[in-house]
This record gives C-alpha cells, sequence and structure tokens, in this order.
C-alpha cells in the first residue's frame, strides 16, 4: 500500500496570496494513498525540510509530493532532503503551483482548484514512480585535443599541468596552426611565432603531452569518460624518431616546384620539407605527388643524404587506438575561397591578395623576407587599399551571414604595419562598420587612423579592376555620397573565415551538432558556451564560433579547466532517468536505435526461455546507461511500446493526463 | 496459370527431395476452390495432396517466414511481387533470417476477390477460368462471365509493384505495367468536408468488430507483443467497449506501421465486416510521400523511415493539410 | 471546497499541454515569474522533450475529456537532445494530418516552440490556443462518452 505525503508551500505570499494552501493540503488529504498532508510557509528552508524529513520518517512515507515552485528550482533541493530521510530521492515530485499557478491566476477559487488538480497530477504520478539509482562509470584519466592550433596547444598545456595525460591530434605535419602563420598580433604588436612558438616547445617538452602530427581521428566510440578513439597516423615517408631535422634533404632535393602551403601558396618549396624553422615536431615529410622516386622510382636523393637513414618511402599509413576520458576539439578555420566573389578580381590580379596572404609577406620568414614586394612584379606597392568585410556578413548567399570578428582589427593592425614601415605609401580601408570593442582594441584602431593617416573610406567595393597595369578599386564613400575610384597598387581583401571543413566529419564522429554554418554548437550560448551537447566533448577556438587569439586562449583554458573537472574523478555519476526496454516485448527491429541522437543502443542476441524447456534466442535492444540522456525519442518509435523512459515511463505520463482530464 | 503452379511444384518438390530446404512455404487447397490458405510443406507428400497456386492465392506469405526462418533448416518460400516488400522490411527490421531463406519469386496476374465476385450476384463458386480480361466464373448455378479487373483485389487494381528479391524466379508470363493511381480513393476522401470524413469513419469503424484478423494478417504488426495485449501501456482492450475505442485501435494501428506499411492491403482483403483499411495506411503513405519524398516501405532491406529520419527544413505540423503544407 | 466544474456556465475547455523540459516548460515558469496570465484550464505536463510525446498520450487525453491538446518544445535546431524535435515535428505533422482525415477538427491539437527565453510567447500560445478551442466547442468526436458520462 502507497504512503504518500503532501507537502504544499506557501512561498511567503508568492503562492499564498492566490492560492488557498491550507484548503489544498486540507482537500488533498482524502485522496486514496495520501497519509499525510502539511502545508508551510517556506518548504525549501531548513525548517520546511526538516518538516518533509521527520514526515518521512514518522509515517513511513512511499512517496513524496511538494506543491511549490519550478521543479526546476527546487526539485534537487527536495530529492536530496528525502534522500537524508532515507527515502530514495527519485520518490519525490514536484507539483509546479507557483510559476504554473498562483502567478499567473488572479482568482483565488480559480488558482486553488488549479492547484489541487496539479497536486492529485503529481500524486499520480509518484504512485507509478519507482526507487531510481543512479549508474556509475569509471573515467579514462587521459584527454584527446583534436587541433593542434593556439586552442589545442593551450588546451593541452592547461590539462596537462594539472598532471593528466594529453594527446594531441593534428593534421598537419606541425602544429601551430593558422597563429603559426602570422606575423603580428594586436593590439600589441609582438610578433605571433616569438610568443607562440615557446608554447609549441612546451607540448614537445611536456611529459604529459603526446604530439600526434600528420594525424586523424578515424573513429570514436564510447562515451563520456570513456572515449576509445582509433587515430589514423599518416605515412609521412620520413621516420619520425630518427628524423633530426638537419634539413640536408631539403637542400638536396631536386623536386623544389611544390607549392608552399605554409606561405599561402606565395612561393615553392622541396618535395621533402619541414613546414617552417620552428615546426614541432621538427621532422620533415615528404609531398608523394611532387617526390620524383615515389612517382618514378628513380631519385632517392634525399635518402642517399640522410645521416640517420629515416628516409622510408615505402612507410604506410598506421593505426593506435587509444582511450580517453574527454575530448577537446579544436580545428580551427581556414579563409573561405573567393569563387563567388569575381568583382574583386582576386582570381585574375596577382597583387590582389588576401590578408593570410599579407601577413605572409609581411612577415621576415615569408617569401620575401619581410619586405612588402607586390607578387606580381616584386616592386614596392605605393598605394595600398584593403577591403573589409569580404565574405561577411553576407546575405546574399554568395559569402557567410555572420560576422568573421577578427577582420577590423588585422585590418586596422596591416595599415598600420605599412604605414610604420613605408611612410610614403598611401592606405586606404573599406569598410562597412569597424566594429573593435575589446580591452585596447578601439584604441588601436583609432591610432591607425589618428596617429598613422590610414584613410578609412566607410562605403562597399563594386569592383577591382586592372586598367594599365594599375588596380582600379571602384567604390562608394556614403560620407561624402561619392562614387570613388582609387588607383592602387597593391589590394587586400580581409577574407571571411569558415571552420576547417574536416570539422564536419569530426562532428559527426562525436555526435556532436553542429549549426548550418558548420560552427559546432555550444551546450548553451551563454552558460555552457565551452561544453558541446554530446557530454564529455568541449570545444574551444573558431570551430565554436569566429574569434580572436585572446578569446581562444581564455576559452581554450576554460575547456581545460572543464576536462581537469571530469578528470579528477574517479567515477561519473549517471543520470538514472533513462531508457530502458523491456526485452520480453522488444522485437529488435532497430527502429529506436535509428532515432537514438546519441548511439546509445545498440543490440544484443539473447537467450529466452519459451515452455517446455525449450529456449529460444532473440535480438533485443540493449541501452548504454552512460550514453543515454533520456530524451524518449526512442519510446514514441517503439511499436510495441518496449522501450520505456525511468522517471518518465508511459503509464505516468497516461496517468497525470488521466488525472487532469478527469477533474 | 496451370503451367506457373505446376512448375511451382515441381521445383518444391525438387528442393525439398534434394534435402536443400527443410520446408517449403506455400498454398495449401482449402475447402472451396476460392479459399487456399496459407501453409508449411515438410514433405513431397504434403505437397502432392495440397499444393496450389492459382487466382485465389492473394495471402502474403512473408509473415509466416519470422517463426519458420528461426527453425533449423533453410526454408523456401514462393513470393508474388507484392510480398516481396513485406519480405523486405521484416528483412530490415531483423525479423527474418535473410540467411535461412530462399526465396522464389513467383508471377502474380492480380488474384480475385471472392466478395466481389459475390457481390455480382454469384455464389457457391466452384472454380474459375481466366482468359485475358474474362474470367469464367462457373458455380453451383452455372457459368458466368465476368470482366477481371472488377472482380480482382483491392490490393491488385492499383498494383505496380514488381519483385524487390529472389533467389530464382518461376515467371511465365509478364504482367504488363499500367498506369494507376492508388491514392485515388483517399484523394476522394480528402476532397470531402470534416463532417463528411466523419460520418464515413464512424460508419466505417462502427463495424469493426475487433476481430483482430487485419492485426494477425498484417506484416507489419508482427509485434510479439502488441500495445493493445499489454496491461502496461495504458490502452489495453480486448473488445471495443465504446466509439472512441474503435478509432483508438485503428488510430493507434496505422501510426505504428506507418513507414513501415508497404501497402500489401492484407488488411482489408481480410476483414470480415469489409472495412477498407487500408485506405488508413495509405493516408500515411501519401502524406510522408508527399511531405518527405517519395518513399516505398519494403523496397530496400536497408535505410531509415520518413518517420526515423528528418531534415531542418521539414514542415511545421500545424501547417500540414491534407499531406501538404499550407 | 466548492466543485466549480459541477456548476452549469459556459463551455470551458480542458486543455493538456506537453512541455519539454528545457525550453517550453522553462517558458512557461517564465511567463509565470514574469505574471503573465494565460486561463486556469491549461494544465501543463512535463516532458523531457517533445520527442517523448506518444500519439497515444494525445488520444488517452482526448479518451479522458481533453478538448485541446497541445505540444511545446524547443525551437528546432535547437533541441537540447539534438535532434529529439525534428522527429517531433514529422510525426506530428503526419498524426495530425491523419486526425483531420479521419473528420477530427484540425485545430484541436497543436505544436508550438517555445524556448527559455519566451515567457511572453508562452502565454501569447495559450490564450490563444484556449481561445481557439472555446470557439471550437468541447470535443465530442475523439471523446470517450463513458468517462465524461461517468463523472
Amino acid at each position: 500500500m502507497q504512503r504518500i505525503g503532501v507537502f504544499i508551500c506557501w512561498c511567503g505570499s508568492n503562492i499564498a496570496a492566490t492560492v488557498d494552501v491550507e484548503k489544498v493540503a486540507e482537500v488533498i488529504k482524502s485522496e486514496p494513498g495520501v497519509v499525510y498532508s502539511a502545508n508551510y510557509q517556506y518548504m525549501c528552508s531548513e525548517n520546511g525540510q526538516q518538516l518533509i524529513k521527520q514526515a518521512i520518517k514518522e509515517h513511513n512515507l512511499t512517496g513524496v509530493v511538494v506543491g511549490a515552485c519550478s521543479p526546476r528550482m527546487h526539485e534537487a533541493t527536495f530529492r536530496k532532503a528525502a534522500e537524508e530521510a532515507g527515502l530514495n530521492p527519485y520518490m519525490v515530485e514536484i507539483a509546479n503551483i507557483r510559476e504554473h499557478c498562483s502567478w499567473i491566476h488572479k482568482d483565488m477559487d480559480e488558482a486553488t482548484e488549479k492547484a489541487v488538480i496539479l497536486v492529485r497530477t503529481a500524486i499520480a504520478k509518484v504512485k507509478l514512480n519507482a526507487p531510481l539509482t543512479a549508474g556509475e562509470s569509471p573515467v579514462v584519466k587521459r584527454a584527446l585535443v583534436i587541433g593542434g592550433g593556439i586552442a589545442g596547444i593551450q588546451a593541452a598545456l592547461d590539462i596537462a599541468d594539472a598532471g593528466f595525460e594529453v594527446d594531441i591530434v593534428e593534421k598537419n605535419a606541425t602544429i601551430g596552426g593558422r597563429m603559426a602563420q602570422l606575423d603580428k598580433t594586436f593590439p600589441t604588436l609582438d610578433c605571433s611565432a616569438c610568443i607562440l612558438t615557446p608554447k609549441m616547445v612546451d607540448c614537445a617538452q611536456h611529459e604529459k603531452i603526446d604530439i600526434l602530427s600528420y594525424s586523424e581521428v578515424e573513429d570514436v566510440k564510447g562515451f563520456v569518460g570513456n572515449f576509445s578513439v582509433k587515430i589514423r597516423r599518416k605515412a609521412r615517408f620520413v621516420d619520425e624518431t630518427k628524423c633530426t631535422g638537419c634539413k640536408i634533404c631539403m637542400e638536396k632535393c631536386p623536386s623544389k616546384k611544390g607549392l608552399n602551403e605554409f606561405n599561402m601558396n606565395l612561393n615553392t618549396r622541396p618535395a621533402i620539407y619541414i613546414p617552417f624553422a620552428q615546426a614541432i615536431p621538427n621532422v620533415a615529410v615528404i609531398d608523394p605527388t611532387q617526390c620524383i622516386k615515389m612517382k618514378t622510382g628513380k631519385c632517392g636523393i634525399c635518402q642517399k643524404f640522410c645521416g640517420v637513414g629515416a628516409i622510408d618511402y615505402e612507410q604506410k599509413d598506421t593505426f593506435i587506438e587509444r582511450q580517453y576520458g574527454a575530448i577537446v576539439v579544436a580545428t580551427g578555420f581556414k579563409p573561405i575561397a573567393l569563387d563567388n566573389f569575381n568583382e574583386y578580381g582576386y582570381a585574375d590580379n596577382k597583387d590582389v591578395i588576401t590578408s593570410l596572404e599579407l601577413e605572409r609577406l609581411m612577415n621576415a620568414a615569408g617569401p620575401t623576407n619581410g619586405v612588402l614586394l607586390r607578387p606580381s612584379d616584386g616592386e614596392h606597392p605605393k598605394v595600398v587599399t584593403f577591403i573589409q568585410c569580404v565574405g561577411s556578413r553576407d546575405t546574399s548567399g554568395c559569402g557567410k551571414p555572420y560576422c568573421s570578428k577578427i577582420c577590423c582589427m588585422y585590418t586596422a593592425k596591416h595599415a598600420m604595419m605599412i604605414r610604420e614601415k613605408y611612410p610614403d605609401t598611401e592606405v586606404h580601408v573599406f569598410y562597412i562598420d569597424v566594429r573593435t570593442p575589446g580591452k585596447n582594441y578601439d584604441e588601436f584602431y583609432r591610432r591607425a587612423v589618428e596617429q598613422y593617416g590610414v584613410d578609412y573610406i566607410k562605403g562597399m567595393v563594386g569592383k577591382v579592376y586592372n586598367e594599365n597595369g594599375k588596380l582600379m578599386v571602384q567604390g562608394s564613400n556614403l560620407i561624402d555620397n561619392e562614387q570613388i575610384t582609387i588607383e592602387s597598387d597593391l589590394v587586400v581583401l580581409a577574407t571571411a573565415i569558415e571552420p576547417e571543413p574536416s570539422v564536419r566529419k569530426v562532428a559527426t564522429l562525436l555526435t556532436a551538432s553542429i549549426d548550418t554554418n558548420n560552427f559546432l554548437t555550444e551546450s548553451h550560448a551563454k552558460l555552457r558556451p565551452v561544453e558541446s551537447p554530446t557530454a564529455g566533448v568541449y570545444l574551444a577556438g573558431v570551430c565554436q564560433g569566429p574569434k580572436d587569439i585572446p578569446e581562444t586562449v581564455s576559452q581554450a583554458s576554460a575547456c581545460a579547466a572543464k576536462v581537469i573537472g571530469l578528470l579528477v574523478k574517479d567515477k561519473l555519476k549517471t543520470n538514472p532517468c533513462v531508457a530502458s526496454p523491456d526485452e520480453n516485448m522488444c522485437n529488435g527491429c532497430s527502429q529506436c536505435a535509428n532515432v537514438c541522437a546519441y548511439g546509445a543502443i545498440t543490440y544484443i542476441d539473447k537467450e529466452f526461455r519459451l515452455g517446455g524447456g525449450k529456449t529460444e534466442i532473440r535480438r533485443v535492444a540493449s541501452v548504454n546507461p552512460a550514453v543515454c540522456q533520456g530524451c524518449g525519442a526512442c519510446t514514441v518509435t517503439c511499436p510495441s511500446g518496449a522501450m520505456d523512459l525511468k522517471g518518465f515511463s508511459s503509464k505516468q505520463i497516461m496517468s497525470e493526463v488521466e488525472a487532469i482530464c478527469k477533474m | 496459370m496451370k503451367d506457373v503452379e505446376l512448375k511451382m511444384l515441381e521445383r518444391a518438390k525438387e528442393l525439398l527431395a534434394s534435402g536443400e530446404v527443410a520446408r517449403v512455404v506455400g498454398w495449401k487447397k482449402g475447402d472451396f476452390c476460392y479459399d487456399p490458405s496459407p501453409a508449411v510443406f515438410k514433405t513431397v507428400e504434403e505437397l502432392e495432396n495440397g499444393f496450389v497456386y492459382d487466382y485465389f492465392c492473394g495471402a502474403n506469405l512473408s509473415k509466416y517466414l519470422i517463426d519458420v526462418s528461426k527453425k533449423e533448416g533453410k526454408t523456401a518460400v514462393f513470393l508474388k511481387p507484392c510480398d516481396t516488400y513485406s519480405f523486405n522490411q521484416l528483412v530490415k527490421e531483423h525479423r527474418i533470417k535473410r540467411e535461412n531463406v530462399y526465396v522464389i519469386a513467383v508471377e502474380c496476374m492480380a488474384k480475385l476477390d471472392i466478395e466481389k465476385i459475390k457481390a455480382k450476384g454469384v455464389s457457391f463458386v466452384t472454380g474459375v477460368e481466366v482468359v485475358e480480361k474474362d474470367v469464367k466464373v462457373s458455380s453451383l448455378y452455372g457459368e458466368t462471365t465476368l470482366y477481371k479487373p472488377e472482380i480482382v483485389l483491392e490490393k491488385c487494381a492499383v498494383c505496380n509493384k514488381t519483385h524487390q528479391v529472389k533467389d530464382e524466379e518461376i515467371i511465365l508470363h509478364e504482367r504488363p505495367v499500367r498506369d494507376v493511381n492508388r491514392f485515388a480513393e483517399v484523394e476522394k476522401l480528402e476532397a470531402m468536408t470534416e463532417d463528411e470524413r466523419f460520418a464515413f469513419w464512424k460508419e466505417q469503424l462502427s463495424k469493426c468488430i475487433r476481430c483482430n484478423a487485419c492485426r494477425n494478417v498484417c506484416p507489419a504488426c508482427s509485434c510479439i507483443k502488441c500495445v493493445f495485449d499489454n496491461p502496461n501501456s495504458g490502452i489495453a482492450a480486448k473488445a471495443n467497449d465504446s466509439e472512441f475505442e474503435e478509432k483508438m485501435f485503428h488510430i493507434i494501428r496505422a501510426y505504428h506501421v506507418a513507414g513501415r506499411c508497404t501497402d500489401c492491403g492484407e488488411c482489408s482483403r481480410v476483414c470480415p465486416q469489409n472495412i477498407p483499411l487500408h485506405l488508413l495506411n495509405r493516408k500515411f503513405i501519401k502524406d510522408m510521400d508527399g511531405l518527405y519524398g517519395e518513399y516505398q516501405a519494403g523496397e530496400s532491406s536497408e535505410g531509415k523511415t520518413p518517420l526515423t529520419s528528418y531534415t531542418e527544413e521539414d514542415k511545421e505540423p500545424n501547417d500540414v493539410f491534407n499531406g501538404e503544407a499550407k | 471546497m466548492q466543485d466549480v466544474t459541477t456548476e452549469k456556465k459556459e463551455f470551458t475547455p480542458n486543455i493538456v499541454a506537453f512541455c519539454c523540459n528545457w525550453c517550453s516548460y522553462a517558458g512557461a515558469d517564465l511567463a509565470g515569474s514574469s505574471r503573465l496570465t494565460y486561463p486556469a484550464n491549461v494544465k501543463i505536463i512535463r516532458v523531457p522533450c517533445s520527442c517523448r510525446v506518444n500519439p497515444m498520450f494525445i488520444l488517452k487525453a482526448y479518451q479522458q475529456g481533453a478538448d485541446g491538446v497541445i505540444l511545446c518544445g524547443c525551437h528546432p535546431g535547437d533541441c537540447h537532445y539534438v535532434t529529439g524535435n525534428y522527429y517531433t515535428r514529422r510525426r506530428m505533422a503526419t498524426l495530425f494530418s491523419f486526425l483531420n482525415y479521419m473528420g477530427i477538427e484540425k485545430e484541436r491539437t497543436r505544436v508550438e516552440w517555445v524556448s527559455a527565453a519566451e515567457g511572453a510567447r508562452f502565454s501569447a500560445v495559450m490564450n490563444d490556443f484556449v481561445k481557439t478551442i472555446t470557439e471550437l466547442g468541447e470535443n465530442k468526436r475523439l471523446s470517450d462518452l463513458r468517462v465524461k458520462e461517468g463523472e
């Protein structure tokens, strides 16, 4: 026999002013199964909780209903109180008589009547509640960071410093990412490599960090605390353990016509190469599409000259499988392709370049050794025109609808750097809006205008065309309301950025959700900005949304804090309100697995006893309670009703429906 | 048809005799010429005594394979084009062990509906002979010639199905592909007013005696335990004790098979009250085709159904009317 | 307590609202804390996700005498469970169309997406739904007469 206790809260006057709480408590006394009913000013207070605990003990309550504020507010409080009194916490149900009743109704009779119905509904449900126990799952104390840019590096260092093992999987031959390609960084104009490369070295030297460069995630299984990840280590045709990074191979390689990706294809590199001087690991890699030996079988010069015998033309991709407790996604970004923006003449004019290309042209280690020379003829440009928002804030469908966020600042940086180094050069900037919020950011932009005399023109550019070797930039000046044409030597496009395309595959493998622009979705835009909705997966850097270096580093450290918080636990408590199939009714049809967003459902062959000593093997669904998030999608897709959800069972919901309708 | 039947019988005997299969699922002669029933044949003698394949063999044999394919040894089965869709759907749902079944695809040429023959005023039928579109029906009272398209089963009248699965085939005559619209009846109902539709279904469903024949014959209704038999489901009931329950049963049944129903038409064929149950399932099929793209359950033994998939651009429920979005 | 329901007065519909825990239930909470009223005949049942709502629950509500059923979930794309409401959308689109095919009034059942931030919208949606159902009148076509008589 059920023994239900009902506790009606006044919430001061919040409930009691509109709901006759004493009357509710009185009427409910006669409900079948109710053995105790009380009301109190503040049920959530120490005294209120004491009242519940005492009643549980004195009246041997089997279930508790609290008529109070929203369960989103104090359900956890009352469950904890029940648990302390020896009752299973899941034997508590809340009737929301504040937000859903007293606060929205003015008439006391009406509100009181509704409160009674809501309490009866909760009683109907609690009668069908079953004690639930949170399960436990172990935590593998190792983290995986996907992407070795500044986001991945920072997250890995912070996690490793807390004492946990971290693997960085980087698809390129070196870590460093986009930041390694930058010349200077705003708003302080310090050299990007000078602040990044020490961190790269720290990673390499950290005893807890394992860098898996030239590698990609192939497959992910498991769940929070216990992911099993298969990693492809792509063949680099150089033995990583032997190569000393002496670069003799690069010198001797006869095939030097490969495009240098690190320098944005502005110059060339040999078939065997180390992407840049400070690469980590400092190990060569062979581009098999360019290597003469691998294409024709003849050559082998690098092998001949390699003093340590590191060259291996026969090397194959290998796979490793490792276990992780948490995964950080830090896959970064790339500038968008400019195929849809013919009006800027990027494809036709060598001297129309992107901002990232300009970074390389300004960099001392770049193709021009840091001297700003135009790509077409190697001359110093005298007039440089920047065009902002190329493909950003573009709702025409050609570009991206969002603001890329970093362009206003780096364009100001570029303009300033050119004016600083070459005071005789004229610099113009076309902009729609200048957006520079942030510490010392607006000051930085104003310096470009006020101190460095950069000519900012509010207006859009309609066309860039070549006339007698000059780039004519035709645009509007909205302030003076006129059409203008600027004769320029170099045009720089502040190209929109987009998530690195490989993120889609990563998101699919991780069942992490992704938005229409391919940015990974955070669990909550404000309150859980570094967690993916998939438990155990965290997001750092531009893969989650456009951001600059300081923001990326902050987010990466936030990620690390979340990961550390997870990895310090030995075991995770799992949500007990999960799906669970009645194996006797399960058809094994797979419909439920088809709608599970978490891959929580698998199938097992199970032996069932039939009558007369006979047995039968049947395929039945099996839910991993550590992975199931308890949405219930599977329960509705199950035709036989074998799949049900603990805490929100079909019977419970139907009894609530009945209680509401029958009144 | 006789030539096809002979060939089938011969092949079935051969398969059993050689031990290639342990049993054959086919049709067995009934008490009358028009009531052959599904049967499992285990010996050559059984085949010789009872095997039949004629214009009354409308029954879909796929569902029987759920149990039979679990048994020791291989099972051979004769499947008409429409039956193969149910077969595939059941393979997809892991209900039939495909590797234990040997599928012999057989030609169909449309099956006859004894109820339609009776409705033409011909009773005590003793045999039929089909020549092109003429059906010579012999009865205790003599011989009548009926026009075949008027007396075929509903499912055959609108059929354009082809074999989706076969390990071998016995097809001696090709059925021509026709231009048919299986949704014509659904469209007629959709064109009615709400009140008219309500009246139509009230009349139809009030005939339901809850004999469960539709459920028992339906290859999609193959749950180990049906929700209507499960006291924990909250909707269990053995009989229709209210107008609501008639509707509840048929709505839930249609919903549970939506996306899985191959439109094999067995529900209507077996309904003793002649309720046009296929019009319920076809409504779901028509709506899903219209809203989410054409989909034929059972065409493949893999993939998801329209109701276990989605796109981000799907239409809003409030805007959907008659299978089309506002 | 005075039993108001026994008094003969003008028709007030009985309405069941299924609200997902993460968006719509929180939206209803916000409507409450913003003191945005809607009629008391709307009673909310909390479900983890709109995709937990089985068509059987809706039919059960009608059987037991509900005059209108409304399902609220997170806006498509914002589902806490990533894809749950996408399934809801297909399930309910086909179910509503089917119920209408059987002659059940289309307006009786509704789906609305209400976020946790949309307290005002929650209240507006409920006011509008109650108005629609009041105009539509009592649910006769899908109710179990026994339940009503036996009251």
